[in-house]
C-alpha cells in the first residue's frame, strides 16, 4: 500500500474538485472494494476522497412512480427497505445473495456498481494484466480462469464484472445519474459499464472525476415474478460462477413481458433485449425458456477451465425463469 | 459422583472468557516501547535469480530503518543442521535472505524494518527487483513418476508387503483399479503467522511466537543464531489455530529475530494472507489402488501407490499409504510412496497427516468396489473387518470400530438405504447416501509437567505445551483437578514457555496423552504427599489406610469405602504447617507395554448429501460420525474437535484448493475469498457419537488423542454419497459443481 492524504467531501461540487485536484485521486465510499486493491499494490491513489458523507443516503419516490437509491445508501439497507422489498423483491434478493452481512453493512450502491473484477491475476501484480498494465499481456486466457467471462470477451481480456446487484439493475432498466466536471448526465445501466474491446483498464464509461449520485428504479418491479440464481461454490460469501435474474410479467400462462440478464459471464452484466423479445406473447415452459437461453447464449467462448459455463448458464437461465413462473400465477 | 469429578463431563473452556473478551493475546498483539516492525517482501518469481535489488528508494522514505536482503543480511549459521528444527525432514531447510536463488513462489527476499508497520509496507513495496526468471515445475500430474519416498523423520516408515498382491489381484474374482487426485491445501488458520521479538537492556530475547511448540522455536534459534537458551526464551501463550503448521519454525520468526540482533531493538515480524500461502501445506497427491476380492467380497489383493510432491530442497514424507495394510484383513498388500521434486515450498504436516490423503483414496476405492459387488459398502467393510493390524503383526490395544459402525449405522437410519444410485430424488434435488472408515494413530511422547499445591487450595500447573485451540489448557485443568479432588477453579494451568517443564510438540493428536499423563503424574505425586501428612494428623481417620486405600474428592482425602471418614486437603496442610507442596515427573510411555500392540483411533463417517439434477449445486445435509477414541476427557471439547475434523472433511470433499498456474508456478487464489471453506451456510446437521474404549495400554489415562480421527474418512463418505445420489463419481478432489455437470 502507498502512501496517501484523505480528505473528506461534504458536498458534490467540492468532492469532485478534490479528485481534479490531485494526480491520481480516488474515491472511498464503504471502502470494501478500494482498500483490498489499495494493499495488494494494484489501486495506488495518492488522494483520498471520502465521500460517505455526502447527502447521498436516501431512498425516496420518484413522481413517475420509480425509487431512487442515492448513491452512498449501504447496501444492507437498500435491501432490506421496505419499499425495495416491497416493488424490488428481485433487487433485494440480488444483493443478499452478494458477499456477507458485514461488508454488505459497509458497502454503498455507488461503490458496489465500481468493484473491479476478481480476476486472479489482476489481483497479482506478479502476473501479467492488461486490465491492471495495460499492454502486459492477459494471463488468465491461457491460464487458470475457471470464474472468467464466455461472452463479450476479447483477446485483451476475458475478465467479469463481480457485482450481483448489477445483474438486478440491469434486468431492471435502472439508470444511473452522475455528476461530474461538465455536469449531470444520466446512463441507462446497458450503457454504464463496458466489454473489455482493447480497453480492458476500462470497466465502464464514465468520465474523468465523475461521481454516481443516484440509481433510479422505474416503477415497474416485477414484483410477482421473479428470481435471483446465483451459482457458486459455497452457499455465501463467493462470488457467482454463473448468475441469472429473471423477472416476468404474467397474464396467466402467457408472458407479457420478460427480463433476463446474467452474471459471471461478461464484463458487464449480459443482457439481450432480442432473446427476453423471443418470450413476449408466448407460454411460460421450459422449451420456451430454452429457446431465450440459446439466445442469450449465442457466441459463448470457453477458455478451459471456465467452457463448463456454456454448459450451466443455459440450464440456470430455464431453472430461474422456471422458478419466476412458479412463484405465483395470477 | 463427587462434585470433583470432571473427566467425561462436558466443561467449558477455561480459557474461553479471556478468547471473548481479546484478554488472551496472540504473538502479534504483544507491545513494548519502541517495537519497530518488519515486513516481508516476498519474490514475484518461482524459480531463477535475483539479478538485481534496489533498496534505495524504500532508504529514503521517513522512518525506514533497515532494508535487509541477501545482499546485507546477516548469515549466522553455515550448516543446513543448524536449521533442523525438531520436525525438519531431510534435506536442506530454507535459510532466508542466503542466497539470489528463488527455489519457490513467494519466497522471502527482502525484510523492511520501519517505525511503523504502515511505513513498512509502504517501503516494501518500492523495493525494486529483477529476475532471472526459469520455468518452474509445479504440476505434480504432469509426469507421474517419482522417486522412492526415503525413510522419512520419525513416523514415516515404509510398509511392509505382505504376499503376492500382484498375483493376486490378477487372480481375484472381481478386480477394481482407480487413480484419484488432490490438490495442495494450505492450512489458513485464522491467525497470521507472527512473531514479537522483545530485546531487554542485557539483549537477551523474549520471543512470542505462533507456534506448536515453544520449544523447537527456541531449538532452531539457539542453534542459528548462536544464543544460550537463556537468551531466548520463547512464549506461545494462545495459538490461533495450527492444525500443523506451527509444528516448525516459520520463516517470520527467523527474519524477525535476525532483525533484532542487527538493530538491536524489539521488533515484530507478522505474514500477510499471501504470503500464508507461501509456507507448508498438504501436498498434491496422486494415488492408485487396486482391489481385488473374491465373488463373496472377501478381499485378495491390495495395492496402493502414492504419489506426492515436495520441494527441491527438503524430503517431505507423510503417512499416506500405510493405513491400506492395516484398515482391512488382507494377505496380499503391495504399499509404494514416491516422491516428486517440485519448485514449490516444502510441505508440512496438516491435520491427519497421509491419513486424510490416503484414506481418501482407499475408502473411496471400497465404495467403488462395492457397487461392483453388488454389496452394501457397510457390509464390505464388516465383511473385511481387521481384528489384528496385519501390517505391524500385532492385536490393538483395544478397536471398537465395529461398535461405531454398528451405533453410526443405527443413528443414520443406514438400514433403510436403496442401494440402487440416483434412486431417491426430492424434485430437483438428488440424495444420496454414503459411508466410510476412519483411522489414527494414538501415541504418547515424553513429556514433564509440575504442579504446584498452597495451603490456600490453590494448584497451579504447568507444562510447555501448546493449545493451539484444542482445549489443552481445559483438558489439563480437569486431569490435574479430578487427581487431586480440587474444584477446577482452583486450578491454573500454565503452558507455551520455554521455562517451563518440557513437553512434546503439539500434534500428532498426542497431547492429552503425553501431557495428561504428566499432568495425572506430577498431581498424584502430591495427593502422595499429602496422604503422608494426613496420616501424621492427631486422630487422622486415615492412620491404617495405605495410598490405594484413599481417593481424594471434592477437597478432601478420603477412605475409598468409606467417604465420611476423610481430611480436608487445606486443613491438612495448614496442621502440618506446609506452604506448599511442589513435585515435577516426566512421564515416559510404557515402551515395553506399548511394543505388544498396535494403538489407533477409528471412526464410521455416514453422510447424506444432495445434488441438484442440473445445476451440480451439493449440500451435505447430514453428517454422523462416530469415534473410538478410547477415553473422552472432556466430551464438549472433544465433540468442538470432531465437529471440526468433519468441517474439514467437507471441505476437502468440496471446496478446498489452492490452485496453481503452472505457468508462474504461483498460487492464484491466494486470499480467503477464492481459497474456499466451507461458510455457516454450508454446514448442516453434524452429530457425533463417542464409542467409549477401556484402554489402559494407551497410557494410564486411556485417552487416545482426538485432534485428527475426525477429519480422516469424512472426504470419502462425501465423495460417496455425491456417487449414491448421482451415478457419478468423481476422482480428482475438490468435487465442485462443474464436474457433475
Ligand atoms: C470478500 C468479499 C466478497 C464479496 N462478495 C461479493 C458478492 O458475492 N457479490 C457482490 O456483488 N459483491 C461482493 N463483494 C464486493 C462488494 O459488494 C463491493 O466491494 C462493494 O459493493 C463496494 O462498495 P464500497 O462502497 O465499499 O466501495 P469502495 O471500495 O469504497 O469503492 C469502490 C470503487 O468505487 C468508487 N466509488 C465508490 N462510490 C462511488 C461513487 N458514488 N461514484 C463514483 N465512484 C465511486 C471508488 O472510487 C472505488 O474505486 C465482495 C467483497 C469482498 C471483499
Ligand atoms: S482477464 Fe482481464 S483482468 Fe484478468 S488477467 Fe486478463 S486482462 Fe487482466
Amino acid at each position: 500500500m502507498n502512501s496517501f492524504t484523505y480528505t473528506r467531501a461534504e458536498t458534490v461540487d467540492t468532492a469532485i474538485g478534490e479528485i481534479k485536484a490531485h494526480h491520481t485521486a480516488k474515491f472511498i465510499a464503504g471502502g470494501t472494494n478500494i482498500l483490498d486493491l489499495m494493499k495488494e499494490n494494484v489501486e495506488r491513489p495518492d488522494h483520498l476522497v471520502d465521500i460517505t458523507r455526502l447527502p447521498l443516503k436516501q431512498i425516496e419516490t420518484l413522481p413517475d412512480g420509480g425509487l431512487r437509491l442515492g448513491a452512498l445508501v449501504t447496501n444492507a439497507d437498500t435491501a432490506y427497505h421496505p419499499e425495495v422489498q416491497k416493488r424490488y423483491p428481485l433487487l433485494s434478493k440480488t444483493i443478499l445473495a452478494g458477499a456477507s452481512a458485514q461488508l454488505r453493512n459497509m458497502a454503498t450502491d455507488g461503490g458496489n456498481l465500481f468493484q473491479r473484477t476478481r480476476c486472479y491475476y489482476f489481483y497479482d501484480t506478479a502476473t501479467p494484466c492488461n486490465k491492471r498494465e495495460p499492454g502486459s499481456g492477459c494471463s488468465a486466457i491461457n491460464g487458470f480462469n475457471r470464474i472468467h467471462a464466455i461472452l463479450g470477451t476479447s483477446e485483451h481480456c476475458i475478465a467479469t464484472h463481480p457485482s450481483d446487484m448489477a445483474v438486478a439493475l440491469a434486468a431492471l432498466e435502472a439508470t444511473i445519474r452522475v455528476s461530474g466536471p461538465n455536469g449531470e448526465r444520466t446512463l441507462a445501466m446497458a450503457d454504464f459499464h463496458r466489454l473489455p474491446g482493447d480497453k480492458p483498464q476500462y470497466d465502464n464509461n464514465l468520465e474523468a472525476g465523475e461521481i454516481v449520485t443516484s440509481i433510479d428504479l422505474p416503477a415497474n418491479g416485477f414484483a410477482n415474478n421473479y428470481n435471483y440464481l446465483k451459482l457458486r461454490d459455497r452457499s455465501s460469501y463467493a462470488f457467482a460462477l454463473v448468475s441469472v435474474a429473471a423477472a416476468l410479467e404474467l397474464e396467466g400462462d402467457t408472458i407479457r413481458e420478460a427480463r433476463v440478464a446474467l452474471g459471471g459471464v461478461a464484463h458487464m452484466p449480459w443482457r439481450k433485449p432480442e432473446a427476453e423479445a423471443l418470450l413476449k406473447g408466448q407460454k411460460a415452459t421450459k422449451e420456451n425458456f430454452r429457446k431465450v437461453a440459446e439466445a442469450l447464449l449465442e457466441g459463448a467462448k470457453g477458455f478451459g477451465a471456465n467452457t463448463f459455463k456454456i454448459e450451466l448458464a443455459p440450464r440456470a437461465i430455464v431453472r430461474a425463469l422456471v422458478m419466476a413462473t412458479e412463484m405465483k400465477k395470477k | 459422583m463427587a462434585a470433583t469429578t470432571y473427566v467425561g463431563k462436558p466443561i467449558s473452556r477455561v480459557d474461553g472468557r479471556a478468547k471473548v473478551t481479546g484478554e488472551a493475546k496472540y504473538a502479534g498483539e504483544f507491545n513494548t516501547a519502541g517495537l519497530v516492525y518488519g515486513y516481508v517482501v516476498s519474490s514475484a518469481i518461482t524459480k531463477g535469480k535475483i539479478t538485481k535489488i534496489d533498496t534505495s528508494q524504500a532508504l529514503s522514505i521517513p522512518g525506514v530503518l533497515q532494508v535487509f536482503t541477501h545482499e546485507n543480511a546477516p548469515r549466522p549459521a553455515h550448516f543446513d543442521r543448524s536449521f533442523k528444527d525438531d520436525d525438519a525432514v531431510a534435506g536442506a531447510p530454507l535459510k532466508p535472505l542466503y542466497s539470489p536463488e528463488i527455489g519457490f513462489s513467494m519466497q522471502p527476499i527482502a525484510l523492511v524494518v520501519a517505525d511503523t508497520f504502515e511505513i513498512a509496507r509502504y517501503a516494501a513495496s518500492l523495493v525494486e527487483v529483477e529476475y532471472k526468471a526459469e520455468k518452474p515445475e509445479t504440476d505434480l500430474t504432469s509426469k507421474p513418476k517419482g522417486h522412492k519416498a526415503p525413510k522419512g523423520k520419525s513416523g514415516f516408515t515404509p510398509p511392509k508387503d505382505r504376499g503376492n498382491a500382484k498375483k493376486a489381484f490378477e487372480m481375484a474374482d472381481v478386480q477394481f483399479e482407480a487413480e484419484y487426485v488432490h490438490m495442495p491445501e494450505h492450512h489458513n488458520a485464522l491467525e497470521m503467522f507472527s512473531s514479537t521479538v522483545l530485546m531487554d537492556e542485557e539483549g537477551k530475547l523474549k520471543i512470542y511466537d505462533k507456534t506448536q511448540s515453544a520449544f523447537n522455536s527456541q531449538k532452531y534459534i539457539t542453534q542459528v543464531f548462536g544464543l544460550s537458551k537463556d537468551e531466548a526464551r520463547v512464549v506461545s501463550p494462545f495459538v490461533g489455530g495450527g492444525f500443523g503448521s506451527g509444528l516448525r519454525p516459520q520463516y517470520q520468526l527467523y527474519l524477525a529475530v535476525m532483525a533484532a540482533l542487527e538493530l538491536k531493538r524489539s521488533v515484530r515480524v507478522t505474514l500477510t494472507r499471501q504470503q500464508m500461502f507461501s509456507l507448508g501445506h498438504r501436498p498434491a497427491t496422486l494415488q492408485t489402488v487396486s482391489l481385488g476380492a473374491s465373488e463373496a467380497g472377501a478381499l485378495q489383493a491390495i495395492k496402493h501407490e502414492a504419489l506426492s510432491e515436495t520441494s527441491r530442497g527438503e524430503e517431505y514424507t507423510e503417512v499416506i499409504v500405510n493405513w491400506s495394510g492395516s484398515l482391512y484383513q488382507c494377505d496380499n498388500v503391495k504399499l509404494d510412496y514416491y516422491l516428486r521434486n517440485l519448485d514449490v515450498s516444502t510441505p508440512m504436516d496438516m491435520r491427519a497427516p497421509g491419513a486424510a490423503t490416503g484414506v481418501l483414496a482407499t475408502e473411496t476405492a471400497m465404495d467403488e468396489l462395492s457397487y461392483k459387488l453388488g454389496m452394501d459398502p457397510l457390509e464390505l467393510r464388516l465383511l473385511n473387518y481387521a481384528e489384528v493390524n496385519q501390517l505391524e503383526g500385532k492385536p490393538f490395544s483395544s478397536k471398537a470400530l465395529r461398535e461405531c459402525y454398528a451405533q453410526g449405522a443405527e443413528r443414520f437410519g443406514w438400514s433403510r438405504r436403496n442401494p440402487v444410485p440416483r434412486s431417491t430424488r426430492e424434485g430437483t434435488k438428488l440424495i444420496g447416501w454414503g459411508m466410510a472408515t476412519g483411522i489414527w494413530d494414538a501415541q504418547q511422547k515424553k513429556a514433564a509437567a509440575k504442579a504446584n499445591l498452597s495451603v490456600d487450595g490453590k494448584l497451579v500447573v504447568a507444562s510447555g505445551t501448546a493449545d493451539i485451540g484444542t482445549g489443552t489448557y481445559t483438558a489439563m485443568s480437569i486431569i490435574a483437578a479430578e487427581t487431586l479432588g480440587l474444584p477446577i477453579e482452583a486450578v491454573t494451568f500454565k503452558l507455551g514457555d520455554t521455562t517451563l517443564p518440557e513437553a512434546p510438540l503439539e500434534g500428532g493428536s498426542w497431547t492429552v496423552s503425553s501431557v495428561g499423563t504428566a499432568v495425572q503424574e506430577a498431581c498424584e505425586a502430591i495427593g502422595k504427599k499429602l496422604f503422608k501428612l494426613a496420616k501424621k494428623l492427631k486422630d487422622s481417620p486415615l492412620k491404617k489406610a495405605a495410598f490405594e486405600d484413599i481417593a481424594f474428592a471434592d477437597g478432601r482425602i478420603q477412605l475409598k469405602g468409606n467417604p465420611s471418614a476423610s481430611v480436608s486437603i487445606i486443613e491438612t496442610m495448614r496442621q502440618t504447617g506446609i506452604n506448599y507442596i511442589e513435585e515435577e515427573t516426566t512421564a515416559l510411555p510404557n515402551f515395553l507395554k506399548q511394543m505388544k500392540y498396535s494403538r489407533n483411533t477409528h471412526s464410521a463417517v455416514f453422510v447424506e448429501v444432495e445434488v441438484d439434477e442440473d445445476l451440480g449445486q451439493i449440500c451435505v445435509r447430514r453428517v454422523v460420525s462416530a469415534i473410538a477414541g478410547g477415553r473422552v476427557i472432556n466430551p464438549k471439547t472433544a465433540r468442538s474437535q470432531i465437529l471440526g475434523g468433519i468441517v474439514w472433511g467437507i471441505s476437502m470433499a468440496l471446496h478446498e484448493e489452492s490452485v496453481l498456474d503452472h505457468d508462474f508456478g504461483r498460487i492464484m487464489n491466494h486470499n480467503l475469498s477464492e481459497y474456499h471453506v466451507p461458510v455457516n451456510a454450508d454446514i448442516h446437521d453434524l452429530e457425533v457419537i463417542f464409542v467409549e474404549e477401556h484402554d489402559k495400554i494407551v497410557n494410564p489415562l486411556g485417552a487416545k488423542g482426538l485432534g485428527e480421527i475426525g477429519l480422516v474418512g469424512v472426504a470419502a463418505a462425501v465423495g460417496n454419497a455425491i456417487y449414491h445420489a448421482t451415478g457419478k463419481r468423481v476422482r480428482d478432489f475438490p468435487i465442485t459443481l462443474d464436474k457433475l455437470l
